[in-house]
């Protein structure tokens, strides 16, 4: 007994009708199954009916890839309701990817051809959606004659399929473009509206095509002008504006014909300024016109009264009601800032005020605007509305708002004194939103401003009092202490309050930016060497440092264990230098990841040396004097470097190393000598100061399991060399 | 225009225009992300966003969601006029619609959508034309077949047009 099949509809309430997802899956895996065989042996009048269902389900998230055969054989059926469905199907089921998708040209090309309306309708709505490019080539002529046809209800859709099949297969222009002229004519409003999608297709992929349709601007314009004085039609009128998609079709059009030609855009000068003033904008249509109107004028070489007009269209758009209209007004401006800058600019308050959209998407694009508008004249002002923005802003804002105002003050700071103060109050603000480099660039404006040194020692310290969890002001601060302390306990500075600080209350906040656990490694790293170098900057013995010093000897973190057995080292043995590689730095030139690495590369080379895992103590006092001999005048060896290596550290540590741009390329180590577990090194570095000379490291390294006894290194020079001491013809005898 | 979507506001697809050749998998992703995405915004905020490379269009009106995606040089507010057209033509053909009449009929809905647009573009402005056209093949339809009933909810029922 044939179970009759359910109908679409009812089948649609049972699915509705399953409590769980399980229950739907077993109502539909049920019904595919029915479909499937009524698709192999079933009625074929009922077939529309099964492929609905099937469409209904697919829309669901269910397979239905064995549909796409019936809506083959539904396409052909001479039924109008076999081909309504069908023709459906195949624009949901089968695209240009599947293979299947060819064998429904020839029914297309039959219907075309032989059909109804109605029918030829249905094919070429299906062409334009799924019609691949093969298809298209097929089926062009049968499309060609149907523009000609008498009925503007097939005409309409086969301009259109027209627009696809080009879109498609850019060489059919040549079909196309010729019954343009014609169509242009027409009066029925479809297929003008069709007529010029097809003309803005055909110029946008060819400048033939493009020159040839720059005859029809006054056609274009006339056809707008009569739109605009036909009185209400309710057949085509939007809230008083007759026939919107038809308007800002053709504005489209005469902006693509008008772009850069004098001729066409002076055509259309009068039009543009008639629609730009006449336009009902109370309610959205009418705005959208308008909209397309100023986008039109902005585009075309229009004359200077109508872009400032179009302009002041678009600050009007930023103060009306309609927050999309807002939307459209600060995207358009963002576009303009940079060719109408001076335009824009009088709309800057505005645009300001904009700022505070509780909507994130106007908020944002508000905030582009704003930082395209700062220049040097209004830099002081922009600046401080977008720091109290800064204040408030939604947390996605934040890191581009923080950049935005780092980089416009970089751009126009009016004074160094200023853009200190921007920067501070930007790190404590959004200190964890900024930029890696902030901290370096900070640091490098602080150090290059001698005047400024006192000033921002001060600040920074009140900053840091205040507040430890802001990690890039940490550093900063940390930084600026260890280096310009003394200028902060000594004397007074003109432009900020009297501040009274006493050495213990210094190494106690840095101490405590130490232990916070807050603070991040690298900001530890700071902090201890901005102690080390306060034990040269202060009057008071150096206990308290030596103290933490040792302490962190024994830390954890084997970047700052190592940091702090260095400079225990520094206090225990080598004293006398201590005041001279903790002198103050020179300016940092601000160099890329190549300075780091050759600064980091002479690091790893004199921290070996220092740390050294030689074979024995007086091996290494004995390479120390090598090196002494081999150092021309002695102060290379005091060279003024902070000796605090960071092998992988991070680019922040840039600025514990001396960046001197490297003179000459760095030349690789080399290892000249490796046996039985020793190894012989040699490294090359050139001091900046002194390009001419050539500092050559010697390192013997012992990886064997016992000691090394008998050790000569014997180094033989040119003649050429022989200023540097007789002491070098002279083997060294290695002892126990 | 590169496809229209409508969902309901507990992201169920209602129905799926694609003027674009993608994938199944490629259109299942597209519809989850940007049904999510369109869901999560506020009450309050402004009817477009910018989502991949595309700007997104979309209105709610009662408990569907009309989105479209269209490019860059497109324009918005027509985009929204075109959403409307087509509500209001859904809503004259069926009579006060609401979002059952698009569940249980929505062969219709996608006949409806193919008069007015075609390829992604507006092929007819006038609306009496585009139900005139619907009204014939229906015609047409039930001179072939009698079996294909328009289930329309008759009682106290309010337009989606009126929310």
């Amino acid at each position: 007994m044939l179970v009759p099949s359910l109908k679409v509809q009812d089948l649609i309430e049972e699915i509705r009708g399953a409590k769980t997802q399980a229950q739907e899956r077993e109502v539909i895996q049920k019904e595919c199954a029915h479909i499937r065989a009524s698709f192999r042996d079933g009625d074929p009048l009922h077939r529309h009916r099964q492929l609905a269902k099937l469409l209904y389900v697919h829309m669901l998230g269910y397979p239905a890839h064995f549909g796409q055969m019936e809506c083959l054989k539904l396409i052909a059926s001479p039924r109008f309701t076999d081909k309504r469905v069908g023709y459906l199907g195949a624009m949901l089921l089968l695209d240009e990817r599947q293979d299947a998708h060819l064998l429904i040209t020839n029914s297309i090309k039959n219907d075309l051809s032989q059909g109804t309306q109605a029918v030829q309708g249905l094919a070429l709505c299906t062409l334009s959606t799924m019609g691949s490019a093969e298809m298209c080539r097929d089926l062009a002529t049968e499309v060609e004659k149907l523009l000609l046809q008498p009925s503007p209800y097939v005409r309409k859709k086969a301009v259109l399929t027209a627009v696809h099949m080009i879109r498609k297969v850019p060489e059919l222009s040549t079909i196309f473009l010729p019954p343009c002229a014609q169509l242009l004519h027409e009066r029925h409003h479809g297929i003008l509206l069709g007529t010029i999608t097809l003309i803005m297709e055909l110029c946008e992929r060819s400048p033939a095509a493009l020159k040839h349709f720059r005859k029809v601007v006054p056609q274009l314009v006339q056809i707008l002008r009569t739109l605009l004085t036909t009185g209400y039609s309710t057949e085509h009128s939007i809230s008083g504006v007759s026939d919107p998609f038809l308007q800002v079709q053709i504005l489209r059009l005469l902006r693509i014909l008008g772009r850069n030609h004098e001729e066409s855009s002076e055509t259309m000068n009068d039009l543009l300024a008639q629609v730009a003033t006449n336009t009902d904008t109370s309610r959205n249509a009418g705005n959208a016109v308008l909209f397309e109107t100023v986008l039109t004028i902005l585009d075309i070489r229009s004359a200077a009264g109508l872009r400032v007009l179009a302009v002041n269209i678009l600050g009007r758009f930023l103060l009306n009601s309609d927050k999309n209209i807002r939307y459209v007004a600060l995207t358009s401006l963002l576009r303009l800032v940079q060719s109408d800058h001076s335009a824009v600019q009088r709309h800057r308050p505005t645009v300001v005020e904009c700022l505070q959209e509780p909507d994130t998407s106007l908020s944002r694009r508000a905030l582009e605007l704003s930082l395209a508008l700062v220049n040097s004249s209004n830099v002081r002002a922009m600046t401080q509305e977008l720091q109290g923005f800064l204040q408030s802003c939604p947390t996605d804002l934040r890191a581009d708002c923080a950049s935005g105002i780092l980089l416009a003050a970089e751009r126009y700071a009016p004074t160094k004194r200023w853009h200190i103060d921007t920067i501070l109050r930007v790190l404590t603000t959004a200190g964890a939103h900024v930029r890696d480099d902030a901290v370096a660039n900070l640091t490098q404006l602080i150090g290059g401003a001698q005047e400024l040194h006192a000033y921002s020692v001060r600040r920074l310290y009140c900053a840091l009092a205040e507040d430890i969890s802001q990690q890039p002001l940490v550093q900063v601060a940390a930084w600026c202490i260890g280096e310009y302390g003394d200028l902060l306990l000594e004397g007074s500075c003109e432009e900020i309050e009297p501040l009274q600080v006493e050495e213990e209350e210094v190494l106690a906040l840095l101490e405590r930016v130490l232990q916070s656990h807050m603070s991040l490694p690298a900001t530890r790293g700071y902090a201890l060497t901005a102690l080390m170098k306060l034990s040269t900057r202060l009057r008071g013995d150096n206990n308290r440092i030596r103290q933490v010093v040792s302490i962190y000897g024994s830390c954890l973190d084997v970047e700052l264990q190592q940091r702090a057995v260095e400079y225990d080292t520094l206090f225990r043995k080598y004293d006398h230098m201590r005041a001279a590689i903790l002198e103050k730095m020179p300016l940092v030139e601000r160099g890329g990841p190549q300075v780091d690495e050759e600064a980091k590369e002479s690091k790893e080379e004199a921290r070996l040396l220092e740390a050294a895992p030689v074979p024995t103590e007086p091996q290494a006092s004995k390479l120390l004097d090598l090196l002494d001999l081999l150092d021309g005048p002695s102060e290379d060896a005091q060279h003024p470097r902070p000796l605090d290596p960071s092998p992988g550290g991070a680019l922040v540590h840039l600025l514990d190393l001396p960046c001197a741009p490297p003179p000459a390329a760095p030349i690789p180590n080399l290892k000249v000598f490796e046996r039985e577990g020793l190894q012989l090194s040699l490294s090359f570095v050139r001091p900046p100061e002194t390009p001419a000379l050539l500092l050559i490291t010697v390192t013997a390294t012992n990886t064997s399991g016992g000691d090394v006894t008998h050790f000569i290194c014997q180094a033989a020079v040119p003649k050429v060399c022989k200023g540097f001491g007789g002491g070098l013809g002279t083997p060294e005898e290695a002892t126990e | 225009m590169q496809f229209m979507l409508l969902f309901s506001r507990q992201g169920k697809l209602r129905l799926q225009k694609w003027y674009v050749p993608l994938s199944d998998k490629e259109k299942k992703k597209i519809t989850r992300e940007l049904v999510q995405t369109v869901l999560a915004r506020k009450p309050k905020m402004c009817s477009f966003l910018e989502w991949r490379d595309l700007k997104i269009v979309y209105k709610r009106y009662a408990s569907l969601y009309f989105c479209c995606a269209i490019e860059d040089q497109d324009n918005e507010l027509i985009t929204l006029e075109i959403i409307h057209r087509y509500v209001e033509l859904l809503d004259k053909y069926f009579g006060s619609v609401c979002e059952l009449d698009i569940i249980f009929n929505f062969e219709k809905a996608y006949f409806i959508l193919d008069e007015f647009l075609l390829g992604g573009e507006v092929q007819e402005t006038s609306k009496k034309n585009v139900l005139k056209a619907i009204e014939q093949a229906d015609l047409l339809q039930e001179k072939t077949e009698n079996m294909y009933h328009s289930r329309s909810f008759i009682g106290c029922k309010k337009s989606i047009l009126e929310y």
